[in-house]
């Protein structure tokens, strides 16, 4: 029996296609996915996230434990609503997950997960939670998530909000407030401005149809896979996992590993670094016609690779990637598509951002 | 419920075929173009080619995936729908008229009866659903 957000009627009733992710019964589009994205791209769309797991980390030793647990540095948090990105690792540089945390005050902290992992983030979340007395851990399956995307998308949901207009409106990019019971998040995984907004589950539908009628335009997982793509945007479980470390994932920037705070993981990372760094993940956009897919052989002149997530880009008209390559490759490679080796190019990424493309 | 044209005959793999005369005319179901979602892509049989019932002449990807389409017969490739090649949305957005991909002279009319017609068809994809 598959898990059903809040909004599963209101997907049937804009006559979403639904399919099985991860357990829960979720849209994949509304009718036509490039639709969607382009949606995104140039006006407001809305995404059910509901199926990911809320965490909120409270108790005196919540910053020591996720300054434990956590890649990236919490101590760079301190304001209300303050939000980072960062990978938990386990002690050989895997990635467990990737996550969002946001800082309440510094005994309070949520923390964002992703769905498909939620069964084994939970038991590592518990098990990092050992030697730490003052901790707890309160999964929030009270609560569904809306992420509004695009360009209007800010002023769209501000207008929902009418009597916390100045307040909402002065919530900097990755910043949040609370607004009763209301938590809204300026971050997303789309590339374009927006908010993710949590609320009680009684209130979701409320607020959904409140969106529609603000012109809000409901958008599937579809479009949020070939958004993110563009944006240059992870996806956990396809572009890294627990055999891979961010430092051969494009996520290096996500690490705060200089200083002298130990946190899991952070030996395997040095020892990777100083034994030379051997795979990247890049960018690559096919120049013959096409469309890359995952686990597609990336030749190159120092050895090959394979494509982690790729697709069309409707914002680019070509199809793009990202792709696991030797470290040091750059320029042209060759992907094997169908027998057949197409010529594509390393590109910096993103490949699109705030409706244009970038290559 | 996707659309199943009486006149016409199809392949299980959902390729539709409507004959006029020698030539037939050959493209993908409705239903096939709703599971596939947005094409992208139209790799075409090259015109002048000789086909068999049955190869594999040709691939069709959308966003979510690719899909080989097949020769519901035999015969010489006498024209393809070479608008495809930069506007494959028009599969989607009417894959019984400009959709269509490619014509074929038809070797043996034997072949034609042996395709299902759209009762048979709308069978088949009710048993997949």
């Amino acid at each position: 029996m598959s898990k059903k957000t809040p909004f599963y009627q209101s997907h049937l009733d804009a006559s979403a296609k639904m399919v099985d992710f991860a357990g829960w019964d979720m849209p994949i589009h509304y009718g036509s996915q490039i639709t969607e994205h382009n949606i995104i791209r140039t006006d407001a769309g809305m995404f059910d996230v509901s199926h990911m797991t809320v965490v909120d980390v409270t108790g005196a030793d919540s910053s020591a434990y996720l300054g434990h647990l956590l890649a990236n540095d919490i101590a760079k948090l301190k304001q209300h609503g303050k939000a980072l990105y960062s990978c938990m690792l386990n002690a050989e540089g895997g990635v467990v997950d990737d996550l969002i945390v946001y800082f309440l005050d510094d005994q309070f902290y949520r923390v964002i997960i992703n769905s498909a992992t939620r069964d084994k983030d939970l038991a590592w979340l518990n098990l990092q939670s050992d030697g730490f007395s003052d901790i707890n851990l309160a999964v929030r399956d009270d609560v569904a998530m809306i992420a509004v995307q695009g360009p209007t998308a800010r002023e769209k949901t501000l207008s929902l909000f009418e009597s916390n207009r100045a307040e909402l409106e002065s919530v900097g990019r990755f910043g949040a407030a609370t607004i009763g019971d209301y938590f809204i998040a300026r971050t997303g995984y789309t590339g374009e401005d927006g908010f993710e907004i949590l609320m009680p589950l009684d209130q979701a539908v409320d607020f959904w149809h409140q969106l529609l009628n603000a012109g809000v335009k409901p958008c599937g997982l579809g479009a949020r896979d070939t958004l993110r793509l563009e944006a240059g945007m992870s996806l956990y479980g396809t572009d890294m996992d627990e055999s891979t470390s961010p430092l051969c994932s494009a996520l290096g920037w996500t690490l705060s590993i200089s200083d002298d705070r130990n946190f899991v993981g952070k030996s395997a990372l040095v020892a990777e670094k100083e034994q030379g760094i051997k795979q990247q993940l890049v960018g690559i956009v096919l120049k013959d016609k096409g469309v890359l897919r995952n686990h597609l052989k990336v030749v190159t002149d120092e050895g090959e690779g394979e494509i982690t997530s790729g697709s069309y880009s409707p914002t680019l008209g070509k199809s793009i990637a990202l792709a696991r390559i030797p470290a040091g490759v750059t320029g042209e490679v060759e992907v094997e598509v169908r027998n057949k080796l197409l010529k594509a190019d390393i590109v910096k990424i993103p490949f699109a951002r705030n409706g244009k493309s970038c290559i | 419920m996707s659309n199943v044209p009486s006149e016409l005959k199809f392949l299980s793999s959902h390729e539709w075929v409507a004959v006029d005369g020698d030539v037939a005319t050959i493209g993908v179901s409705d239903h096939a173009q709703e599971l596939l979602g947005d094409l992208v892509f139209v790799e075409l049989p090259e015109e002048g080619s000789t086909v068999l019932a049955g190869d594999a002449v040709g691939v069709i990807e959308s966003v979510k995936a690719a899909s080989d389409t097949y020769a519901p017969i035999s015969g010489e490739i006498v024209e393809v729908n070479s608008e495809l090649e930069d506007s494959p949305e028009k599969i989607n957005d009417d894959p019984y008229g400009d959709g269509w991909m490619y014509k074929i002279k038809i070797d043996d009319h034997s072949e034609v009866s042996d395709l299902l017609d759209a009762d048979a068809y709308s069978e088949t994809i009710a048993e997949e659903e």
